[in-house]
């Protein structure tokens, strides 16, 4: 009984943690993204509320805080309410199988428990999976519930997209588990391990040997997540020179900003993904990169940072794509998933399974 | 705990099933379909099959359940031209009796059922995921296979049905 | 993992068969419309192939995969039976879809995939392989019975076919889930185990058992599972209707044997009685209905249901309890030849149809017929020849398959069910005759406009020889056949 005690306090802790760092980082995303594309357009960005704009995250959340909340007339009033939620949560519990440091085990009054990881489950990456194709139900019923024309049209592309696109991502992460040989984010980022082109976007193997890379594997992953987060240039759901906002038309005040958070929170989960799959994780470049030496207790401490590191670096990928790129025509969009991401993705199935056939790891 | 979580996922399944056929609104019924397919999903995780959770979400909820509302909500249907039938009632009891006779007759045998060979100390020892892929590859290959071409020709067929008929086709003798 | 290379050459035929298909497929869309035919004779050859390979392999039993196949006697004699329906089919619709402006190299693709799943329904010994079988046979079958996709009786059929279809295939798979409940596999052997352990009286085992009835009943089309049959045959393509008439009847009928008689042999005494009641209602109602159609598909369609249940008459002597192995054989064996009398009959019943739809003429309707000895002898003289056979007059093979099939009942002490079946078959005259007088004794309205153009081409003259031949040698010849079905039937415990 002591010991399930301690593991749900552990676990709360880490959750609570976890969620705090997200939302957090959310908030300083939304003031980054403006920043960033700011500069690039050369302009300034929020510069009123606080020195150079930095307390604007916190004026934009007071101002959704306090809007009025508004239900269209003719509305479906549970389900419109239950949308957001779905599409929140369904992004916050991806994080629970991210490996945000080294996979190793603390002493916890007598239970051993992983710090780094909230669970590591041995399915992790399908969980992620299957939890993301759960947030899109938050899009299409937010969408349709609204009793718009609008929103229902947002919600239909949404629909058709993320099942076009989700096909693609799930399709370019099987070369990296056919090398890992493990469905775990944390055996995989395990694997990576030393340097950087032991990484699985190289995939030299430790001992040395036949590399097998993912690079395109990484791509398509890239692109596709790109257009699951319904990113610019595939921001399409919700493109508003032709449907205002798209299935978040009509939503207002807390509901609002949930459908928003759901959305950041969901570029840094792909973020992590990427990073754990394809850039290996919390693994330094090189060994010489991390704490070491007599500094080799504070390991974890530059695992963490590396993993951040990385993850900061799609995250800034995603402003400069979306600063870069004009948005995509409807049939574009599709073909292009279609007919260029998914002949891709199969093809570098084949061949890595050959290869990894021919040349076990 | 076992006995509760296999209470509430049972009876929510039960009652979502009821649901899915029993709700006026299409979308409704689509989302009543939905949480079934979650719960049944939640069997299998109690029954330490977390693969095939995973893939029971991926594959229906994240595939097949979006697509259904996806033509639901194109079609637009009108509610009222679904709702059961008050006519329909005396054959839906007449049904039910049998089926409910029926399945107390089958639920009644002196017979508990094979135990199967995938017993959970075998699949915690590789994991699920493990013990799945080595049994679809050696002892249900064949049927993998047939699934494959069964799919091919499903494809296949899906595109000679969608595709427009040629201008040559429906060009008159 | 090592490929299981016996197992593989066990199964040549269905592999040929699959990969002619998938050929087909890829060939389709680089071969120029006008060379489409190429790919019809492409899967004629391969069907040619596997008949060798078949034939050679008559006498073994092999099993592959672990039990999952079995290639013996009474699987090669299906097998037979199917690539010689299926080759005809592929040649009546070289002419057939040139007239209905099909121009789509799928349709050969489709018809081999249907093929392989009917030939691997043919030879499973496992539920779950006859299962999916079954949906590769049916699944080809939707979509092609839609295959006039401008018409919209096409479409109908082929809404109507997957609704239907897919409903009973639910029901099948309950009846396997239930009985791998049981038995703890889907093994054909394991569940005739499990039927022997747990006796009869077990509800989950019965309650299986009439699932499994339900659904097969629905693939077979006897009564009360056949409200699709008129509708589909109807609006589907007409060689594709002759396919489904024929193919997918026999191999549902094989499979069902099968299953009955190896996995549920030890409940027989239960399913006997379900099978008579559902054999007398299927001859009644078949040979009843099809007297007020004036559709000529859709007799045949109803006269494809009263066929089934002469069918099902031997099925019901394979059956019964108390009958020794000897009879019980008979009956199987009496099943196996009504069968391939029956392929012969309705196939040529149906190219005939097909040969004298033309353009804007619906060659459907009885009416349509009016004359036709005037207008075109052979063509008369062939469909008199097969609506003699289906009336089961001698000296045709529809006396001889019904002949064996009395001859069995009889035998197994069910006399009366005999003189229902004879009496049935005379109702059965009525309207088969009338499509005979209808083309011999009315002279042909001018002012009708029936053209008078046949479709024809050399390889409709061949599926029509080939049918007429059938009909004939095995009517005046039965013993060969007679004697390889006596030895294919599946061995009784």
């Amino acid at each position: 009984m002591f010991e399930v005690g301690v593991k749900i306090a552990v676990s709360l802790t880490q959750i609570s943690i976890v969620m705090g760092v997200v939302l957090l980082t959310v908030m300083f995303l939304t003031l980054a993204e403006r920043k960033v594309i700011g500069w690039m357009q050369d302009r300034m960005g929020p510069m009123e509320v606080g020195p150079y704009g930095i307390l604007q995250p916190i004026a934009d959340g007071l101002k959704l805080f306090f809007k009025e909340d508004i239900i269209p007339s003719g509305a479906n009033k549970y389900l419109f309410t239950l949308a957001p939620i779905i599409a929140l949560v369904a992004a916050l519990v991806g994080f629970a199988v991210i490996p945000f440091g080294p996979n190793m085990r603390v002493d916890v009054f007598g239970v051993q428990v992983q710090p780094f990881v909230i669970s590591d489950i041995n399915i992790g990456i399908l969980y992620i999976l299957a939890f993301t194709s759960i947030g899109a139900y938050g899009i299409i019923l937010g969408g349709w519930a609204s009793n718009s024309k609008y929103s229902l049209l947002g919600g239909l592309r949404a629909a058709a997209q993320l099942i076009s696109y989700e096909l693609n991502v799930g399709l370019a992460i099987v070369g990296v588990l056919l090398l890992a040989g493990s469905l775990s984010l944390v055996k995989i980022t395990e694997d990576q391990c030393c340097w950087i082109w032991n990484w699985f976007w190289l995939a030299v193997p430790r001992g040395g040997g036949v590399p097998i890379p993912q690079i395109l594997a990484f791509v398509v992953f890239v692109i596709s997540a790109v257009a699951e987060t319904n990113r610019l240039p595939f921001d399409l759901p919700e493109a508003e020179s032709e449907l205002v906002a798209g299935f978040f038309t009509e939503y207002s005040g807390m509901r609002f900003a949930f459908f928003f958070l759901a959305e950041y929170a969901n570029m840094i989960l792909v973020s992590c993904i990427a990073a754990a799959l394809f850039l290996g994780g919390w693994n330094a470049p090189a060994p010489f990169l991390q704490f070491h030496g007599s500094l080799e207790h504070l390991a974890w401490l530059s695992g963490i940072m590396w993993f951040a590191v990385k993850v900061y670096f799609f995250l800034f990928l995603f402003f400069w794509i979306r600063a870069t790129l004009p948005r995509l025509r409807y049939d574009q969009l599709m073909r292009f998933g279609w007919k260029v991401m998914l002949p891709i993705a199969l093809g570098n199935i084949v061949v890595t399974a050959i290869a990894a056939y021919f040349f076990p790891r | 705990m076992v006995p509760v979580f296999f209470s509430y996922f049972s009876l929510v399944s039960i009652l979502a099933g009821v649901l899915t056929v029993a709700l006026p609104n299409p979308v409704h019924c689509g989302l009543a379909l939905l949480t079934l397919l979650l719960h049944v999903a939640g069997l299998f995780l109690l029954l330490n099959a977390e693969f095939l959770f995973v893939i029971q979400i991926i594959v229906y909820a994240g595939a097949i359940v979006v697509l259904y509302l996806f033509v639901l909500m194109l079609l637009n249907l009108k509610t009222d031209e679904r709702v059961l039938h008050h006519r329909y009632a005396v054959i839906l009891v007449a049904a039910a009796a049998i089926c409910g006779g029926l399945l107390l007759m089958a639920l009644r045998s002196p017979f508990q059922g094979a135990k199967g060979h995938a017993p959970v100390e075998a699949v915690l020892q590789d994991g699920g995921s493990y013990a799945i892929g080595i049994t679809i590859f050696n002892e249900y290959l064949l049927q993998f296979e047939i699934v494959g071409v069964f799919l091919l020709g499903a494809i296949i067929g899906a595109i000679v049905l969608a595709k427009t008929p040629t201008a040559v086709d429906v060009e008159p003798e | 993992m090592t490929l299981p290379l016996g197992d593989l050459v066990a199964i040549i035929p269905e592999l040929i068969v699959a990969t002619v298909a998938c050929l087909v497929l890829v060939l389709d869309p680089i071969t120029p419309p006008s060379r489409t035919h190429w790919l019809a004779w492409l899967s004629v050859a391969s069907l040619v192939a596997c008949f060798g390979i078949t034939v050679s392999r008559m006498d073994a039993t092999v099993t592959a995969f672990s039990d999952l196949m079995i290639l013996d006697p009474y699987a090669g004699y299906w097998k037979l039976l199917l690539y010689v329906v299926t080759a005809l089919t592929i040649l009546l619709s070289l002419a057939y879809l040139r007239v209905e402006r099909i121009h789509l190299g799928e349709y050969y693709g489709l018809i081999l995939l249907s093929l392989a799943g009917m030939m691997i329904m043919v030879s499973a010994a496992d539920l779950l392989v006859i299962y999916l079988g079954t949906e590769l046979m049916s699944l080809s079958l939707y979509v092609l019975a839609g295959f006039k996709r401008f018409e919209v009786r096409s479409l109908e059929a082929s809404a109507k076919y997957f609704v239907l279809g897919s409903f009973s295939s639910g029901i099948l798979l309950y009846g396997i889930s239930l009985l791998f409940g049981v038995a703890g596999s889907t093994r054909l052997s394991a569940i005739a185990a499990a039927v022997g352990t747990h006796g009869l009286d077990d509800p989950a085992l019965l309650f299986a058992m009439i699932l499994l009835v339900v659904g097969f009943g629905f693939k077979i089309a006897v009564v009360p599972f056949h409200m699709w049959t008129p509708d589909v045959y109807e609006g589907s393509p007409t060689s594709v209707t002759a396919f489904m008439a024929v193919a997918s009847k026999a191999a549902s009928f094989a499979a069902f044997l099968r299953v009955f008689l190896e996995g549920l042999g030890g409940l027989r005494e239960k399913w006997y009685a379900l099978f008579l009641v559902i054999c007398v209602a299927t001859l009644i109602l078949g040979n009843v209905v099809a007297i007020v159609q004036t559709n000529i598909k859709r007799m045949l369609a109803y006269s494809s249901i009263a066929h089934a249940g002469y069918a099902l008459i031997g099925v019901v002597v394979a059956g019964q309890a108390a009958a020794d192995n000897e009879t019980r054989a008979l009956g199987l064996s009496s099943v196996m030849l009504y069968l391939a009398m029956y392929a012969f009959m309705t196939f040529g019943a149906f190219a005939v149809v097909a040969l004298l739809r033309k353009g804007g003429l619906e060659g459907e309707e009885i009416e349509d017929f009016t004359g036709l000895a005037k207008r075109q002898p052979l063509a008369a003289l062939l469909m008199l020849v097969f609506m003699v056979s289906l009336a089961g007059i001698p000296p045709t093979a529809g006396f001889i398959g019904k002949l064996y099939v009395f001859m069995a009942a009889v035998n197994a002490g069910l006399t009366w069910l005999a003189v229902v079946a004879v009496l049935l078959t005379a109702v059965s005259a009525y309207y088969y005759l009338r499509v005979v007088m209808v083309m011999y004794m009315r002279e042909p309205d001018p002012s009708a406009g029936l053209v008078s153009r046949l479709t024809t081409s050399p390889a409709l003259t061949l599926v029509l020889a080939s049918a007429f031949a059938g009909v004939i040698l095995l009517g005046l010849f039965p013993d060969p056949l007679v004697s390889i079905t006596t030895s294919a039937v599946l061995p009784f415990k």
